[in-house]
């Protein structure tokens, strides 16, 4: 039987995606950042994408000044409590914790982070105000961590921002694709609220930017433009059976957990196709909304998959089990999923092939396929002079400018795919590109 | 197995852990408790004439995760009547005829001295202690470390007390004065059979930051308190080592301040304690502590082929010089163990900011550092700053064929004697342009 039961109202939800960072006391805060070392040049802020300076803002956490510390953290990242609960931190800040040469555990640096940025965000402590207007406009499409992000940073050097969403909600991905055991959709908005308090930037929801008419509008209207609209849905994997019901793509079945829970559709025997952080989460996710069986699918071997480690143990933790060498070649049904055919794979050099005559079929109800989200170029075709890379993520400078000068871009839909502290990272130097081009132009 | 079996002054106990005169040691039920876990003595919590106590009376200091590296006090003396004590000491020593139980004294006048006494010795005390330490409220009203800090005061109450006594006195001192010898000296004058020491030091260890009222709080005020706990036992070793080697000390030493553990109570015995005294350890873990203590200290002794207390005591006072004695000629460079090294760069910064600018970081990325032997003094920084163990060790570097000290500098007229006098230690060092510093993080 399956770990979970398939939760039938709020408390049982949140008992089967419990918090795997949850919130330190302040005891556990203070004797965790006891244990910092202060090591010069810390390896943990060169590990960090956007640099926060961690040993002093766990000293300051170590001497009462909390909210001190919160404002060493969030200027240098207005995803603060977010990242502390999203980010890889295993990988980043805490891999290179040097108490790891030591075999001693990490300092828990996530988790005090998001103790520090819990305190002001519960209290309401604001910790900055807007500059002086300078009378400039930006437009920024997308509300994600990259758009509010540079949101923020244009509102400390003094410029109207009007931020649009396509969807209902802020926060891009962490409200609609990050797993919610790492951060619950409240924790999110919260963020996005407490921000746009502080820096009082516009927002503006349910409001898609589409057709070249709409886009001239907003050059006439703004100065620059930043784009900060991440991924698209699913990509096609281009195989038979792929329209039939109960194939979804994972993108959108996680947004489908994180939106509407108790009416999403899960299987009795899952197969999540792919190998990579969101093919973990949408496994894992499926076995904690009670699927009795998960399997993860990879078409390469297991020490290829592109998931982080914990990723994958999460996912073994709650009962996932791996099918490696194994590539879907058709998903098997007549109007609902019955199945998959694989094929076999082995790893000649560099190339995969597929073994001849040793496809066989998997049954199963359910086919969630995480092969990654499809860029969105039809919506950059509709503006003049974008220039895309040749795997469709946008063409920047270093300041993060696209190749028309008015537009700058980060997150997701020029790095590929990657973590919100990249996206936060990215869209700050985008807003000190955005000021440097306009302070130019005046 | 080595036998713990210890003699203070004629004061004997089954080993040499008591409990200092201090809340522990407030009743029957108390004492009987420490020697029933295995405590061999315990010095009574200071009778004399009851006092009333504040509510709010301990502050703490806490460094980082660690609770009370240092507490300090400001209860008195017993506030409980002399008969209840007298009774509860008799009765302890009717259940642990061979364990030390001596009672601590504090009164003004000779009357009452004579009188207190006599009281606790028909009590059965086997020993008395006379509190010259207390450095908080009773030294208000002229006793306590107000005797501590007049060794003629000292001296002629020690004399009072001898006139009648006949179980072993012992002294205590405070070290709330310039030279402890000084009151040390006066108690053997005054005929003390024993001294003990320390006692707490004056101190006021924190204040509230929202109200401006130091710790602990009476209702809204504060005065300062007795320091003691793990912090202070540099300064009580000291204090045992000066005593010890003052040469007109023919009395035994009581060891207190700052032990917790067995090692802290054989520091305090090499350095000329006889026996030791433990108080804030109790009262931060409980009587249970001792089974450590007693272990610790039989495996020490094992080990080292040690198989009585008289072997250990004062065994490293030999080795303690005045500074002019020490030998100049020494030299230890830090080594780097790059097998251990946690990349931490701890060390870096405490050499390059707090000393002599002798380690080095790669310049290729790499983070583990390097020590630049020309530039070090040997100081030690680096090795006490390392979180490792044994990670970066001192390694010396001279022949050990040259013996040369300042005495015998000032002697061979090779010792610096103006200002710019280029026979400096320094001379020759290797300092870095002051400018250079201002391109560095």
């Amino acid at each position: 039987m399956s770990e979970f039961t398939r939760p039938k109202n709020a408390e049982e939800l949140g008992n089967n995606f419990k918090q795997i960072k949850p919130l330190m006391n302040a005891t556990m805060a203070y004797y965790e950042s006891s244990r910092c070392l202060f090591c010069y040049d810390a390896p943990c802020v060169q590990a960090c994408p956007t640099a926060i300076d961690i040993p002093l803002f766990i000293r300051q956490i170590n001497t009462g000044n909390v909210k001190g510390a919160a404002k060493t953290i969030y200027d240098s990242n207005y995803f603060a409590n977010t990242c502390g609960k999203v980010c890889p931190t295993e990988v980043l800040c805490e891999g290179a914790c040097v108490y790891n040469h030591q075999d001693v555990k990490p300092i828990e640096i996530g988790r005090l982070q998001s103790y520090a940025s819990t305190y002001v965000l519960t209290k309401d402590e604001p910790l900055y105000q807007p500059g002086q207007g300078n009378g400039k406009k930006v437009a920024i499409i997308g509300a994600g961590p990259a758009g509010i992000s540079a949101a923020c940073d244009l509102r400390l050097s003094g410029y109207d921002v009007d931020v649009y969403e396509a969807k209902s909600h802020p926060s891009g991905l962490v409200i609609y694709g990050v797993a919610p055991y790492k951060i619950t959709n409240q924790e999110a908005l919260d963020e996005v609220e407490y921000l746009q308090k502080q820096f009082n930037f516009n927002i503006f929801y349910n409001s898609p930017i589409s057709g070249e008419a709409e886009f001239k509008k907003l050059e006439a209207n703004y100065q620059a433009i930043f784009i900060g609209i991440g991924l698209g849905n699913t990509s096609a994997l281009r195989i038979g059976g792929e329209d039939l019901l109960h194939c979804a793509g994972a993108t959108e079945f996680i947004e489908r957990i994180k939106i509407d829970p108790f009416n999403t559709h899960i299987g009795d025997k899952v197969v999540v196709i792919g190998g990579g952080n969101t093919a973990m989460d949408a496994a894992s996710e499926a076995a904690r909304m009670g699927a009795p069986e998960v399997y993860l699918a990879y078409r390469r071997a297991k020490d290829q998959k592109g998931a982080y480690e914990f990723e994958y143990d999460l996912a073994k933790a709650v009962g996932v089990k791996g099918l490696f060498n194994v590539s879907p070649v058709q998903i098997l049904g007549k109007d609902k999923v019955t199945g998959i055919r694989f094929i076999r794979t082995k790893q000649e050099g560099n190339k995969l092939i597929p073994i001849e005559g040793s496809e066989f079929d998997f049954l199963c109800d359910m086919v969630i396929k995480a092969t990654g989200q499809s860029k969105l170029k039809d919506f950059l075709n509709q503006i003049g002079g974008i220039d895309l890379n040749l795997n469709g993520t946008i063409k920047v400078n270093d300041q993060f400018q696209t190749t028309n000068p008015k537009y700058f871009a980060s997150g997701d839909a020029v790095n590929g795919g990657k973590e919100v502290v990249n996206a936060v990272a990215e869209a700050k130097i985008a807003a000190k590109g955005i000021h440097e081009f306009l302070s130019a132009q005046a | 197995m080595p036998n713990l079996a210890s003699n203070l002054a004629g004061i004997k106990s089954p080993n040499p852990f008591w409990l200092a005169s201090a809340p522990p040691t407030n009743s029957g039920y108390q004492v009987m408790k420490a020697f029933d876990a295995g405590w061999g003595g315990a010095v009574w919590k200071t009778l004399g004439v009851p006092i009333i106590n504040t509510s709010s009376r301990y502050g703490s200091v806490n460094y980082k995760s660690n609770r009370m590296i240092g507490l300090n006090n400001i209860e008195l003396i017993t506030d409980r009547p002399l008969k209840d004590n007298l009774r509860e000491i008799e009765e302890v020593k009717k259940y642990f005829p061979n364990h030390a139980v001596i009672a601590s004294l504090m009164v003004e006048t000779r009357e009452e001295w004579h009188q207190i006494i006599k009281d606790c010795e028909n009590a059965g005390a086997d020993g008395l202690e006379l509190n010259f330490g207390c450095p908080h409220g009773m030294c208000e009203r002229g006793m306590g470390s107000a005797v501590g800090q007049e060794p003629s005061v000292l001296e002629t109450i020690t004399g009072w007390v001898k006139e009648v006594a006949t179980v072993p006195v012992i002294v205590k001192l405070t070290p709330n004065i310039t030279d402890i010898t000084e009151p040390a000296l006066a108690a053997v004058k005054g005929g003390a059979d024993a001294i003990s020491l320390i006692n707490t030091i004056q101190s006021i260890v924190g204040v509230d930051l929202d109200n401006f009222v130091p710790f602990p709080n009476v209702d809204g005020k504060s005065t300062n308190g007795g320091y003691c706990g793990p912090a202070v036992k540099p300064i009580a070793l000291n204090m045992v080592k000066n005593c010890a080697l003052e040469p007109g000390m023919t009395i035994p030493i009581s060891g207190i301040g700052g032990i917790e553990t067995w090692r802290d109570a054989v520091e305090h015995i090499v350095l000329g304690a006889t026996n030791v005294q433990v108080c804030t350890a109790v009262m931060h873990y409980g009587f249970g502590i001792v089974r450590e203590m007693i272990t610790g200290l039989e495996d020490y002794m094992v080990s080292k082929g040690f198989e009585t207390m008289d072997q250990l005591i004062g065994r490293a006072l030999n080795q303690v010089k005045t500074w002019e004695n020490l030998n100049l000629k020494y030299k230890v460079v830090a080594d780097i163990n790059t097998e251990k090294c946690i990349e931490c760069q701890l060390c870096y910064t405490a050499c390059e900011d707090g000393a002599h600018q002798a380690i080095g970081l790669p310049e290729n990325g790499k983070r583990i550092p390097y020590i630049i032997e020309e530039n070090c003094v040997g100081c030690n920084l680096c090795s006490l700053v390392c979180p490792v163990e044994e990670c970066i060790t001192m390694v010396r570097k001279d022949d050990a064929s040259k013996h040369e000290t300042w005495k015998d500098y000032l002697n061979n007229d090779k010792a610096p004697t103006s200002f710019n006098d280029d026979r400096a230690g320094g001379v020759g060092h290797w300092i870095p342009d002051p400018k250079s510093a201002l391109k560095k993080k």
